[in-house]
């Protein structure tokens, strides 16, 4: 039995009653805080850097490696999934939440074998990122060579 | 335009010969067991993953070893059982299919998600009413870690769960029904009835709120059966709904209440709300096949036995949730069966 | 004060994302690349260095520091190898964010099991 528009709407105005409300306030000040807290963890890690003699254009890299190891080795500890849950998008934006959604599903999906389970879910998550970061820099560069060129 | 609880024909079957639940076995995992109703299941596992290699295999540790728990007690072998009924929220049911590869018993694959328990025991009643086989066991599992990988995200993806989200229940239970007579001076409890569920769409498209999607079809079943059997909630000692959780719960007692018919919230009550405790970080409550079936196995069993229950509707819910077809923008239909339990 | 800016500058854009999860439709996935493209936007407007020069690794870290380094990398391209570097500069940008993503996250996977 599907719902008519009207059933199905008097619905949704009784699940508005009853919904527990996302708390709002308490999500934003954590993420704030536990993105605040990895950045400028990242901080310390590219002053790290710079302090072996690498400049600010060359630090860019090693920082974003360090952290991605990081994420990784946390989401292999088993604890990446707890900061996630706690932190929402302030464990989940920063690069190190990138390295968790490729170590998550590659992990879980050791069982299916090396090559078609871990090589095959490793982008499950992450995958997207790549995707649009590629093409969306490609098409960011190419406006900015016509721009150039004319 | 069609009403909740008003499906044009009776979809109630009654058990003239009364098929006896002859015996029960619950398991679950450390979570369920250190929530407040772990002193009554059969077997708490100290660790998720039960020594196997993956939770797909625990899964399926947890279901064999509940139906061990419930045959020992019964004092039968698997060669006893004359048909297995089994289902869980795996891909091909294949925790079911790979769980009876290791009985004898003719065996029946039944997927209704979260639905299933109840489904097996009504047709596992069915079977035994009709007189076409002596025994039936029916049986259902599910695990928390094997669940979310399959519908939702790899365990270890550190994903904030919404407060509407719920935590599927790591467990198993398992329920033997025979054509045995009931036995004098002892607590026999007998099925009475079983209603056939519809499947009901509200238009809950979002796979965190299953809760909301399964609620009228909690109602639809919960009213359709009281109408055809044409009794009152108050009949019942407990109506156990399978894992709407806090949400669902209350927004199916409201749907009832639309219908006319009261229900107060001590005689509804819900497995995904009793078998975790709030401070278990599970948002809105305990979801997943095993979860009515441990809550029933375990605990209603129990309390029926002691003659603390006497009539008890068990109403398993389940969101018919497909990860592919939800993110091709559809609504999340639900399904729910009754099975009236009485003690005699 | 590079740490105490690296902070709020992270900890705003990440509330920037919780916002955006909480108050839309949209899932984390999609938020995740709705900030690395918005990352590279900005940087192709050559706003992101600006926001670099205050927040630090704040900028830098999260994932629009991501879709800033691959524009950066195709913007050197372009200086170096003309309409080739379009091509090639992107990947190189983020070389060794992909590079270490793919081995680090490989060891991972296979030196531990998923806890639940």
């Amino acid at each position: 039995m599907k719902a008519g528009p009207r059933e199905s709407r008097a619905y949704q105005r009784l699940h508005a009653k009853y919904r527990p409300q996302t708390p709002l306030l308490r999500n934003v000040t954590v993420a704030f805080l536990v993105g605040g807290t990895i950045c400028a963890f990242g901080q310390l890690v590219y002053d790290f850097y710079l302090g072996l003699g690498f400049t600010p254009a060359e630090a860019a890299g090693p920082l974003a490696g360090t952290m991605i190891f990081l994420g990784a080795f946390l989401t292999g500890l088993g604890v990446y999934d707890w900061i996630g849950d706690f932190g929402g998008m302030g464990a989940a934006l920063p690069i190190t939440g990138f390295a968790n959604a490729i170590v998550a599903p590659a992990m879980e999906s050791k069982r299916e074998g090396l090559v078609q389970g871990l090589g095959t879910k490793m982008f499950e998550v992450a995958g997207p990122v790549l995707v649009y970061g590629l093409t969306v820099s490609f098409v960011v560069g190419a406006v900015r060579y016509i721009i150039r060129a004319y | 335009m069609q009403t909740l609880g008003d499906p044009p024909t009776p979809n109630t079957l009654w058990f003239s010969s009364e098929p006896r639940l002859i015996s029960c076995g619950s398991v679950v995992g450390p979570k369920e067991g250190a929530g407040p109703l772990g002193d009554h299941f059969d077997h708490v596992c100290s660790d998720e993953r039960l020594g196997e290699r993956s939770w797909e295999q625990a899964e399926r540790r947890l279901l064999m070893a509940a139906i061990d728990h419930c045959l020992v007690r019964a004092k039968l072998k698997p060669e006893d059982v004359q048909v297995l009924l089994a289902g869980d929220l795996m891909d091909q049911i294949v925790t079911s299919g790979y769980a009876a590869r290791h009985h004898n018993a003719p065996f029946f694959g039944l997927y209704g998600a979260c639905s299933t328990f109840s489904e097996a025991l009504l047709l596992g009643s069915v079977l035994v009413d009709g007189g076409y086989r002596k025994t039936a066991l029916c049986a259902t599992a599910s695990h928390h870690n094997a669940a979310e990988r399959q519908f939702r995200a790899p365990t270890e993806f550190g994903a904030q769960r919404p407060p509407l989200s719920q935590w599927t229940v790591t467990g198993a239970g398992a329920c033997l029904l025979g054509a045995e007579p009931v036995v004098k001076d002892e607590p026999c409890i007998v099925v009475e009835s079983g209603t056939i569920g519809r499947v009901v769409d509200y238009d809950v498209a979002d796979p965190y709120d299953l809760g909301s999607a399964m609620a009228p079809a909690a109602a639809d079943t919960v009213l359709a059966h009281l109408r055809d059997v044409q009794r009152s909630p108050e009949y019942y000692d407990l109506i156990l709904t399978g894992d709407l959780g806090r949400v669902g719960r209350d927004l199916a007692l409201e749907l009832a209440g639309g219908q006319g018919v009261q229900v107060d919230g001590e005689r509804w009550q819900d497995g995904g709300v009793l078998i975790y405790d709030r401070s278990q970080n599970v948002r809105a409550g305990g979801s997943g096949c095993a979860c009515s079936a441990c809550v029933f196995c375990g605990y209603v069993w129990r309390l029926m036995r002691s003659r603390n229950l006497r009539r008890v509707l068990v109403v398993a819910t389940g969101a018919l949730l497909s990860p592919l077809i939800s993110k091709q923008g559809e609504s999340i239909p639900a399904v729910a069966h009754a099975v009236s339990f009485k003690l005699v | 004060m590079p740490y105490l800016t690296a902070f709020i500058t992270g900890g705003l854009l990440c509330v920037a994302a919780q916002l955006v999860v909480n108050l839309t439709q949209l899932t984390p996935a999609h938020t995740m690349v709705l900030f690395v493209s918005a990352g590279a936007v900005i940087s192709g407007l050559g706003w992101y260095d600006v926001l670099i020069e205050f927040g630090g690794a704040g900028a830098t870290v999260p994932l629009t520091g991501f879709g800033h380094a691959l524009v950066n990398g195709i913007l050197d391209g372009l200086n170096q190898k003309g309409l080739m570097g379009l091509f090639t500069g992107g990947i190189t940008g983020a070389a060794m964010g992909i590079t270490v993503a793919v081995i680090a996250g490989y060891a991972a996977a296979v030196l531990f099991d998923p806890k639940g």
